[in-house]
């Protein structure tokens, strides 16, 4: 794919020294250096610089006007003691299972649908992943129409006979967070989905061929060939899956910022409300931490993975 | 013969449940589009009397009208336009030049540099969010759009420098070889040989990265305060403050939100998807 013309100007010397790698010469021209450190003194500015700060502001108790002020580990001591962080932190996890462990089983089936190149599937695809071009505020928009008391949801189940299902789903503390959870389903799976395509298109047609010799159903075939075949994507859908659930914001406070009383709160929506809001800027950073330290894993893990194929 | 015919039907059978089955999950999927792009050219009136869910009774376009003045969509949707065209711009161009250097050059600490950038754009944006806000007010430039395009830019750029570095790594030496031996300087090697071979990543990152920047919400509530200056994603749940259950009005805001995305995507649907996959770490 990358090499897409032959060189216009190939000089007749001999390519030297075989077997080493030789890319350009030895001492680097100021303008490559020029290249790599602009772009990472963009970055050292708006990125590196800010997440020392954010670290050490995490130790301290600051309103944003007067000065920081040092308590060492004193807001982690307070989460303990916090109802709301506690409850916040249960619902990421949540978020995480049920968000995280259904966009990934739904987006598997539904590439497992559709990886068969055939008339309509073209249509299919895209229909299911339109939703991906969506912003998070709008989709949640969307599903508020849906959930409304008087709305299209409460509607279809009157029309069914359900009537007794009806329910002012985001303003419940039972439903909040799973009515949350949908919309963010419904654009996530199209995107989990073109990712696994594309890991079953790599998968050599033989392997099957071979396990139909051998007499393996279609089960078994998946279970048996697919599955431990896709196994790089499914670390990459890991990934992608708990550094998104992580970030999760837009949809929860579009439709409900957090409520009612916290029940669809989670830690990335209720740092931002603890530190914009109630202007408690130590905590929020130190929340901001431990949302950090709950991705440090994953971090790691695609950091390593790149690691190997930057070669 | 019978049982060709067997096959065959069977053959019919499955066909026939595939699209069944994959027809009524893409409807279900679209379902909430069509709603919205219904509930959108009807008028108020209609939708008090007979409900979001019924069947329209009435057609206008004033939704629209109302959502673009009343509203202040066309302002926010001229503020998302101008912070999200430099910065796929600016990004790109930092990201190419950074992969260049980093992928066809020996430099010292090469892949470290490489992980450092990557690194700094999986951090969870909270613990920057404080950091930042405060930074741009140190630079006299909170609450104005060039807070926005600097953050984005910073924050965006280590990921596209990873995967056009992986692209850049993939064209052969020899090409460069070749133009080192008649005389190009790095300049030349970037402008006229690297540059456009890596144009199909380039393609699929600029639609990528503009829906990204196009749709966040968080860096933009973050760094701006005023009505005025905030981008389409922002001023959507503005709309929803302004006119309450006015579904209609809402519908048709969500629609304009949408609509520049929905363009890109239609335009450029072969590059996204190779885009998505492009950034997925293998």
């Amino acid at each position: 794919m990358a090499v897409l013309t032959a060189p216009e100007r190939r000089s007749p010397t001999p390519t030297p020294a075989k077997g080493r790698r030789v890319r350009g010469p030895r001492r680097t021209p100021p303008l490559v250096l020029a290249f790599v450190l602009v772009p990472l003194l963009v970055e050292a500015v708006w990125v590196f610089w800010p997440a020392v700060q954010g670290f050490y502001l995490a130790l301290t108790k600051w309103d944003g006007v007067s000065p920081p002020q040092f308590v060492g580990l004193g807001n982690f001591r307070e989460m303990a003691h916090d109802d709301v962080f506690r409850s916040a932190a249960g619902h990421t996890v949540l978020w995480l299972v049920l968000f995280g462990g259904l966009s990934a089983v739904l987006g598997l089936a539904a590439a497992l649908l559709l990886q068969q190149e055939r008339r309509g599937v073209g249509f299919y695809r895209a229909a299911l992943f339109l939703p991906v071009v969506f912003s998070l505020v709008a989709t949640a928009l969307v599903w508020q129409a849906i959930y409304q008391p008087d709305g299209v949801l409460n509607q279809l189940l009157q029309s069914v006979g359900l009537g007794s299902l009806r329910h002012a789903w985001l303003a419940d503390q039972d439903t909040a967070l799973y009515a949350v959870i949908v919309p963010a389903l419904w654009r996530q799976i199209g995107y989990v989905m073109v990712l696994y395509l594309a890991g079953l298109k790599g998968i050599d047609p033989a392997l099957y061929e071979a396990a139909k010799v051998d007499g393996a159903g279609a089960w078994q075939r998946l279970r048996h060939v697919t599955l431990p075949q896709l196994r790089s994507v499914n670390a990459v859908v890991l990934s992608v899956i708990v550094i998104d659930s992580l970030r999760s914001f837009d949809v929860v406070w579009s439709l409900t910022r957090g409520g009612p009383y916290h029940s669809s709160e989670l830690l990335s929506t209720y740092m931002y409300s603890t530190a914009f809001q109630s202007l408690r800027l130590g905590y929020g950073s130190a929340l901001a931490v431990v949302i950090f330290v709950l991705a440090f894993g994953v971090i790691c893990s695609y950091l390593v993975r790149a690691f190997r194929e930057a070669d | 013969m019978s049982a060709n015919s067997t096959a065959l039907r069977r053959k019919r059978a499955a066909t026939a449940g595939f699209h069944l089955g994959a027809g009524a999950l893409a409807i279900l999927w679209l379902l909430p589009i069509a709603l919205v792009l219904v509930t959108s050219l009807r008028s108020f009136d209609d939708i008090a009397a007979n409900g979001l869910g019924s069947w329209p009774h009435s057609f206008t376009l004033g939704n629209f009208h109302q959502a673009w003045v009343d509203g202040g969509q066309q302002r926010a949707l001229i503020n998302s336009l101008i912070v999200t065209i430099p910065c796929v711009l600016i990004t790109l161009a930092l990201a190419a030049m950074a992969a260049f250097a980093l992928s066809r050059y020996e430099l010292r600490f090469r892949r470290s540099l490489l992980l450092l950038m990557l690194g700094g754009n999986l951090l969870p944006p909270q613990i920057l969010l404080i950091p930042v806000s405060k930074l741009s007010e140190v630079m006299g430039i909170f609450d104005t759009l060039p807070a926005l395009v600097g953050v984005q830019i910073g924050f965006g750029v280590g990921f596209y420098v990873f995967v056009l570095h992986g692209f850049m790594r993939s064209i052969p030496t020899e090409i460069q070889q070749a133009a080192v031996v008649d005389g190009a300087g790095p300049w030349q090697i970037f402008w006229r040989i690297i540059l456009p071979l890596t144009r199909p990543a380039l393609a699929a990152l600029s639609a990528l990265s503009f829906t990204w920047i196009f749709n966040d919400l968080l860096w933009a509530i973050t760094v701006l305060r005023s009505d005025t200056k905030m981008p389409i994603t922002a001023a959507l749940i503005g709309l929803q403050g302004q006119f309450v259950s006015m579904w209609n009005v809402i519908a048709a805001g969500s629609v304009i939100a949408a609509a520049p995305t929905v363009a890109v995507f239609l335009r450029f649907q072969r590059h996204f998807v190779a885009g998505l996959n492009l950034g997925a770490v293998k």
